[in-house]
């Protein structure tokens, strides 16, 4: 693969908190290799701004090896970036040529508030989580691993579905900032499998709840959500959580 | 409730704790909430796409060149049937429902972004008449005053003439009764009116890709998405998409054109 290094022009959002007005903020960076990843390059770039005396950008982070969703970043108007199945960590600068200009904004929707620059408050999916996103386990012997048996289909499904790292790219891909194929993910992989089975009702109608109170837009079927999540999250789940919700939400009796 | 030992007692504990919260839904929870919004706009549009089949078989006898007669016939059954007409009702109640539950969508969804990207690239994840349902229903909405006003109003509330008067054709079957005579109407609203014949053109246009978008749409919104069944529904979607717009387009073309006589 061709190595090279890039000059760049970002345009970086730049807010103080939640309640200033932010804005773009034009910055050079110089001698960026391609093969350094998207984070990197804006580590160099605080760097340079922090030797300044200027103040650094402000951006989330934490695994860098595209497992744990928190580099929300929307480049060049893509979650995420321009490359497909990708996390912005995982973006590499080969992506880019020297002389481009890349935009960077934070995820846009009323549900993540912006903390700082380019770091939201993802804490709405934590709250959606907690209405109903877990299985009850009576204490006791620990239970033999493969003790219930669970059809392969399934088995496969909920794994796909928990691949979901709950970065919401799919919120802020989507154009009416819908939830649905996060809370689709998280239902799915529990509603697959027996151990999900007491609280199946309950937990699809008190998450999709949850998911309004929050703000959330409605989903329109689009289905950017599925195009840009980092993880391939398919928009059947979204699906079996209508079906999951219709069949609680018409057969409850209160 | 008594129970005859603890063991009982202890059991019922470990079973009711699974149900923490217990399950309470009302009718207007389940139809307010963002699921119950897109069923509703799924199931009203599924009927108006029933509708539409019924509007476009009835119209497409035009295509008989029988100067309208057999048009004119199942036109006057249309508006004559009293369960036909009992339909008409519900037509009414689910086009509204389904227009203002749309209107109210797009604004929310418009509230739940209420800072735009600067840069957004919404092309390469999404259709664009998928993203555009509420501009494409405000253009047939529009469309549908106008097309009320030239058909459904003079129709209902007179202005129309009966085919008696005109005599042009006679229908034996309403024991020579004049019926309205619709077919005179499309000649009157069409012919020579270039201008019309455009906009009702623009006017199936916008609803064949708000039903492109539309018809698959309102399966997924079901739950229906299957690696057997979708494929077929998608099929179905685009074929009707395509020929049932693709019909409409071609009355208003061939009465201007003259095919039709």
């Amino acid at each position: 693969m061709e190595h090279y290094s890039m000059n760049l022009t970002l345009k970086v959002w730049k807010q103080k908190n939640s309640r200033d007005k932010g804005g773009f903020e034009t910055y050079q960076v110089k001698d960026i290799s391609s093969e350094m990843s998207f984070l990197e390059m804006f580590d160099v770039l605080n760097e340079q701004l922090i030797t300044a005396g200027k103040d650094p950008v402000a951006f989330d982070h934490d695994c860098r090896e595209g497992i744990c969703g928190m580099c929300s970043m929307y480049i060049n108007g893509k979650a995420h970036g321009p490359w497909s199945n990708n996390t912005t960590c995982q973006l590499h600068m080969r992506a880019f040529r020297d002389g481009d200009t890349v935009v960077v904004e934070p995820w846009r929707s009323k549900a993540f508030p912006v903390i700082k620059d380019l770091m939201v408050d993802r804490t709405a999916f934590d709250r959606i989580i907690q209405a109903g996103g877990y299985i009850s386990v009576n204490t006791g012997n620990a239970v033999d691993a493969n003790a219930i048996p669970i059809d392969k289909k399934d088995a496969d499904d909920a794994f796909m579905a928990a691949a979901c790292i709950g970065c919401g790219a799919c919120v802020a891909s989507c154009k009416n900032s819908s939830a649905m194929l996060f809370v689709s993910a998280k239902v799915s992989q529990l509603a697959l499998l027996p151990q999900g089975g007491p609280e199946r009702e309950s937990r699809v109608l008190n998450m999709v709840a949850q998911m309004d109170k929050e703000g959330f837009g409605n989903c329109t079927n689009t289905y950017a959500c599925e195009a840009e999540c980092p993880k391939g999250i398919s928009v059947s789940n979204i699906a079996r959580m209508n079906r999951e919700y219709l069949t609680a939400g018409l057969s409850t009796e209160e | 409730m008594i129970f005859k030992d603890s063991l009982t007692l202890l059991a019922y504990f470990c079973i009711s704790n699974f149900n923490a919260q217990f399950l309470n839904m009302t009718w207007k929870q389940f139809f307010t909430s963002s699921i119950g919004k897109k069923i509703t706009m799924g199931l009203t549009g599924l009927f108006l796409i029933c509708f539409l089949v019924v509007h476009c078989s009835v119209n497409a006898m035009i295509f008989f060149n029988d100067n309208g007669e057999t048009f004119n016939h199942w036109a006057h059954f249309m508006g004559s049937n009293l369960i036909i007409r009992i339909m008409e009702i519900g037509l009414f109640v689910f086009f509204v429902l389904h227009i203002v539950q749309g209107l109210a969508l797009w604004s929310q969804n418009h509230k739940a972004r209420p800072i735009k990207y600067a840069m957004n690239d919404a092309k390469t994840n999404s259709k664009w008449y998928s993203r555009s349902m509420g501009l494409l229903g405000t253009l047939i909405l529009i469309f549908l005053v106008l097309h009320l006003y030239h058909f459904w109003t003079p129709s209902r509330f007179g202005g129309m003439m009966g085919v008696h008067e005109l005599q042009e054709t006679t229908l034996q079957d309403y024991n020579n009764q004049p019926v309205h005579n619709l077919y005179a109407e499309m000649q009157l609203v069409f012919r020579d009116n270039l201008w019309v014949v455009i906009v009702y053109v623009l006017g199936v246009i916008s609803l064949a890709w708000h039903l492109l978008h539309g018809f698959q749409s309102a399966f997924q919104t079901f739950g229906i998405n299957h690696k057997r069944y979708t494929p077929i529904i998608r099929c179905a979607g685009i074929a009707f998409s395509i020929i049932v717009p693709l019909v409409f387009a071609l009355m208003p073309i061939a009465i201007y054109l003259d095919w039709v006589k």
